[in-house]
């Protein structure tokens, strides 16, 4: 069934799209990401204009991450004293990337900007969970039921000022580190079109030391509302949020998250990483080789507004 | 104007003793939600005051031209080992489509001289655009133009899909593609002999949004903020309904 999507100007099937949200949706709601740097991209293959996709993909977060958090709500896996902290950072940091991307289109290179950062962090991150989870895989299994080793970072991290503590994380650190961490995603968020989930729960594991249980839910939080604000921004800036887009990719996306939610339950936590590790590595390679392979048609069409 | 302009071009023409008289199967179309494209017929007549010359035989051709719009054309090259964007130039005004249907091949149809005049193949039709640059072989980059819109389907040629019967009726079908801009489509037909433009006629077809496509739309630019919240309230529901059902049947 084909539907003229109203501000892509664009005829695509509508079962497709919901199939993409679906699929999307359940990584989503799996992992805490969302899911922003796989659907872009899908997006843009399946002939949806860079500037809506980009647009209308941080409305569809909202409501996978919104759908995605009520369970985690439900099964108390949200820590959201952590999440207000996180948010303060996104928002301005989002505020802040709006304006070193616009900063970068004026120079020009925008578009090759926003794959490097992709390729880079991508690779980083996914090499980085990839070899993290082996390890443990591998520890657990050489060791058996090993006594879980409660990790305590005791460095540099805790000698910072302004301490808080966050039960549901069981933490009590500074809020330096976590505003930092929201800041920071928050301005990749906003340059990469993307919520930042898949930088923002490695750095919360790693960095903040908070346990993987409610990281997920901790970070879906704080997404709803950067990509609500970016949502707010496209939409009075550009006029590129597609409204039927947005509904047929959300309505797939919701129950994807659902289920997706439901699965991670299931999984263990080094199992969740190492998935989430090969996706993303999966995702690198592909923009990688798009950058180092010589193109079919050195030439490209771009329309006056966009890039 | 455009009309005005193309009728003091035919009154300029040698006092025709062949004329076109033609209609569209429809003025106007309309982007309803279901829209997939649509199929326009040009069809009609050729009128004369006397029987008509044996030689050079005639032809028959049709354009259809969508909106102009600002393009940017880039090139990509290695640097460093990746592809980058190292060049582009903009054009400031292309047609967002372009389809020409002929009877017969347009080098046979048409000499270059006319097709200078009229603008009528892709190429002369896009040579008359002014194209801003710092590149060198601006040239290049509107064949690329071409080259890569024809890929997509967006500009045509088509020789041989106007049927022409006993020299008097003809008719022909041009597609217009899913992706439609809204606004003015025009349509231009010539009547050829040897080559040259002995008549032309033209008029145009109007693409619109209706219905929810065009309230979207116009909600979308009137209203930015109203619909920006809009689409969040949107959001936070289907979350929320979602969740609210998965509760429900899977506890």
């Amino acid at each position: 069934m084909q539907i003229y999507l109203p501000i892509a100007e664009v005829s695509v099937n509508a079962f497709l799209l919901l199939g993409l949200g679906g699929i999307v949706g359940i990584l989503s709601g799996m992992f805490g990401v969302g899911g922003g740097f796989l659907m872009t991209p899908l997006l843009f293959m399946i002939g949806i204009p860079p500037a809506v996709a980009v647009a209308t993909e941080a409305n569809i977060i909202v409501a996978s991450s919104f759908s995605g958090v009520l369970a985690h709500f439900r099964r108390k896996t949200v820590d959201l004293r952590m999440g207000f902290v996180l948010l303060v950072g996104g928002l301005i940091g989002a505020g802040l990337g709006v304006q070193v991307f616009a900063l970068l289109r004026e120079m020009g290179q925008v578009d090759l900007l926003v794959r490097l950062c992709y390729v880079l962090f991508l690779g980083i991150i996914g090499a980085l969970m990839f070899v993290e989870s082996l390890n443990a895989i591998r520890r657990s299994r050489a060791e058996g039921p090993a006594p879980r080793t409660v990790r305590r970072q005791r460095g540099w991290i805790h000698a910072l000022p302004l301490k808080m503590k966050f039960r549901t994380s069981g933490l009590y650190i500074s809020v330096i580190p976590p505003l930092a961490v929201g800041l920071f995603v928050g301005i990749l968020a906003a340059i990469m079109g993307v919520g930042g989930g898949f930088i923002m729960v490695p750095a919360m594991i790693y960095l903040l030391g908070m346990p993987t249980k409610v990281v997920v839910g901790t970070s879906l939080f704080q997404i709803i509302f950067v990509t609500g604000f970016a949502t707010l921004l496209h939409a009075t800036t550009n006029y590129t949020v597609d409204m039927v887009l947005a509904v047929l990719l959300l309505v797939g996306g919701v129950v994807g998250a659902q289920i997706g939610a439901r699965l991670g339950t299931r999984l263990k936590a080094e199992q969740l990483r190492i998935l989430l590790a090969i996706m993303v590595l999966a995702v690198c390679g592909k923009l990688a080789l798009d950058l180092l392979i010589e193109p079919a048609e050195l030439y490209s069409i771009g329309t006056g507004g966009e890039h | 104007m455009v009309r005005l302009l193309l009728l003091l071009l035919g009154l300029a023409l040698p006092a025709a003793a062949e004329e076109v008289v033609a209609d569209l199967s429809q003025d106007r179309v309309s982007i309803s939600t279901s829209f997939s494209g649509s199929e326009i017929l040009i069809f009609g007549a050729i009128k004369r005051s006397a029987p008509p010359p044996l030689q050079p035989p005639l032809a028959v051709i049709v354009t259809l031209e969508g909106p102009d719009e600002e393009v940017i054309v880039r090139r990509k090259d290695r640097v460093a080992g990746i592809w980058v964007n190292v060049e582009g130039i903009e054009v400031e005004r292309a047609p967002s489509f372009y389809a020409v249907a002929s009877t017969r091949p347009l080098e046979e149809a048409l000499s270059h001289t006319d097709d200078l005049r009229w603008r009528i193949s892709t190429a002369q039709k896009l040579r008359a655009i002014d194209a801003t640059s710092t590149a060198v072989n601006a040239s290049a980059f509107l064949d690329a133009l071409v080259r890569v819109r024809q890929a997509e389907g967006v500009y045509t040629r088509a020789e041989g899909t106007v049927q022409l019967r006993d020299d008097t009726l003809f008719s022909t079908q041009i597609a217009l593609p899913s992706a439609l801009t809204e606004g003015n489509y025009e349509t231009r037909i010539f009547l050829t002999r040897g080559g040259r433009v002995i008549d032309s006629y033209a008029t145009s077809i109007f693409v619109s949004k209706v219905g929810l496509e065009r309230f979207i739309y116009g909600l979308a630019h009137d209203q930015p903020l109203v619909y920006g919240i809009l689409s969040l309230v949107i959001a936070i529901a289907a979350g929320w309904i979602a969740s609210a059902v998965f509760r429900y049947i899977l506890p």
